[in-house]
């Protein structure tokens, strides 16, 4: 219901080192119109150019702290709010590529009253210099 | 004084609210400038804190919704059965997480709760003496697929018999009551590739009330339909046009009612949603509540357009004035002197 809206293209950045950067960052909000608490955020599947990053190279925060996939699974005391950005953190050794490239993010949400898991996909054109 | 009175889900603007282009208050105060003093909320959407609220954020939003004149209709709950990947909330926590939000609803003044249409009625069942000690409407919502009369719904009208309770009943979504295939729909299943001759077969076959599963079949086979053929056909299991007229058999069940609807047209008419029927039986058996809007449009439009869930709003309430105020002259009329 919002997935053209979930990635944040202006917040694309670097992370790390300015000269060796270790992996990007950007911010996202959760496709559904409630908040979740996030051990029902099953998957964020980041990708550029088609080419989808390993599970473990993730890691979320809404605020509180950072947490990795697994992490995320058995937290049932935080919540993403509705309309609030949340950070996603890649590793990717050597930061976002320059140039122009495609970055593409699926939510998978666990929702109760569906039979089905919820996926939310957005793709955005990413410049970075 | 109409015995129907007209107010707003703040689900209505989820699309603003989503892109931080609107808070609650605004939403509240359009909602007042229309004359729709209803408000219905969503905790787990518009109360960031939720599950915590403290007595001077609850003192806040009582304060808030009255500044503008309104006063608070619904509550809608959400049931995470799923909380934990690998096993069902058991029964006691189920009831226990209803439990929670009766409460909630009962401090912010609240009679009426949108109950999740999947909530199991002997669930309900085990929270009637927590509903009634907090005089707090368990409505079911009856979202289509399912209907009035679906075995399941009638299942918690039987709990509620059972239990002699008037604090367990449903609480309809107008979109039961699709009449005819809503051009939004179609409108965006052409951008994605349907072809127009097929999507006017869709739309004929649900306006010919064709069981869904013919027409799907038409489709994907027969017709080797694409990708986005196949999926207009699909949303026919979700479009029924149930009968207006059982409105007033379950009366007694229902305080609120979710005004569903997709898109208004500009002379203020909705071209799916059956309203000339829905408000004409509401009249006519007497029912009171508040007819609650539900935009439920932007999805089908933002790929498009720019969103203004206000102006939608607004038209579907210039509707119900006209609707309501042309039912009550009719069963005036009617009734022997």
């Amino acid at each position: 219901m919002f997935d053209k809206y979930i990635i944040d293209p202006a917040t694309v950045r670097n992370t790390g080192p300015d000269d060796a950067p270790d992996g990007f960052a950007f911010e996202t909000k959760l496709g559904y119109y409630r908040g979740l608490r996030l051990s029902m955020v099953e998957e964020l599947n980041v990708g550029i150019d088609g080419e989808v990053f390993a599970r473990d190279a993730i890691r979320f925060d809404e605020g509180v702290g950072p947490l990795t996939l697994d992490e995320m699974e058995t937290t049932y005391d935080r919540r993403w709010a509705f309309g609030a950005p949340a950070t996603v953190f890649v590793r990717c050794e050597g930061g976002f590529p320059t140039g122009d490239h495609t970055l593409t993010l699926q939510q998978k949400l666990r929702i109760s009253y569906m039979p089905f898991p919820s996926f939310n996909n957005d793709e955005k054109q990413i410049s970075f210099a | 004084m109409s015995k129907i009175k007209r107010g707003v889900s703040l689900y209505s603007f989820q699309e603003e609210m989503f892109l931080g282009q609107m808070g609650v208050e605004d939403c509240v105060s359009f909602a007042a400038s229309i004359g729709a003093t209803g408000i219905e909320i969503l905790p787990e959407q518009n109360m960031p804190t939720f599950p915590n609220l403290s007595d001077a954020q609850v003192d806040q939003w009582k304060a808030m919704v009255a500044r503008h004149g309104c006063h608070f209709t619904a509550y809608d709950m959400f049931l995470d059965t799923k909380l934990r990947k690998d096993q069902l909330m058991s029964d006691d926590e189920q009831v226990e997480s209803i439990v929670r939000d009766l409460t909630l609803c009962n401090r912010l003044g609240i009679k009426n709760m949108r109950v999740l249409v999947f909530v199991r009625p002997d669930i309900l069942g085990r929270c009637v003496p927590y509903a009634e000690k907090l005089d707090v409407h368990m409505g079911v919502e009856v979202h289509a697929p399912w209907h009035l009369e679906h075995a399941w719904i009638l299942r918690t009208i039987e709990e509620a018999d059972r239990l002699g309770t008037r604090h367990l009943g449903i609480l309809p979504d107008m979109g039961i009551f699709m009449k005819h295939y809503p051009p939004a729909f179609r409108a965006r299943f052409e951008r994605q590739g349907a072809r127009p001759e097929v999507a006017q077969f869709i739309v004929d076959s649900h306006e010919a009330k064709i069981m869904a599963e013919y027409t799907i079949y038409e489709v994907a086979v027969k017709m080797q339909g694409n990708k986005a053929e196949v999926a207009m056909a699909e949303t026919l299991r979700h479009a029924p046009y149930a009968n207006p007229k059982r409105l007033a058999d379950y009366a007694p069940y229902f305080h609120h009612i979710q005004a569903k609807f997709y898109e208004m047209n500009e002379d203020c008419t909705d071209p799916a949603i059956a309203y000339e029927e829905v408000i004409d039986a509401l009249v006519g058996c007497g029912w009171e509540g508040t007819l609650s809007s539900e935009y439920e449009g932007n999805r089908w439009i933002q790929d498009v357009s720019e969103v203004d869930s206000r102006e939608q709003v607004r038209r579907q309430h210039v509707m119900f004035e006209r609707l309501i105020a042309a039912a009550e002259t009719k069963h005036s009329t009617m009734e022997p002197a």
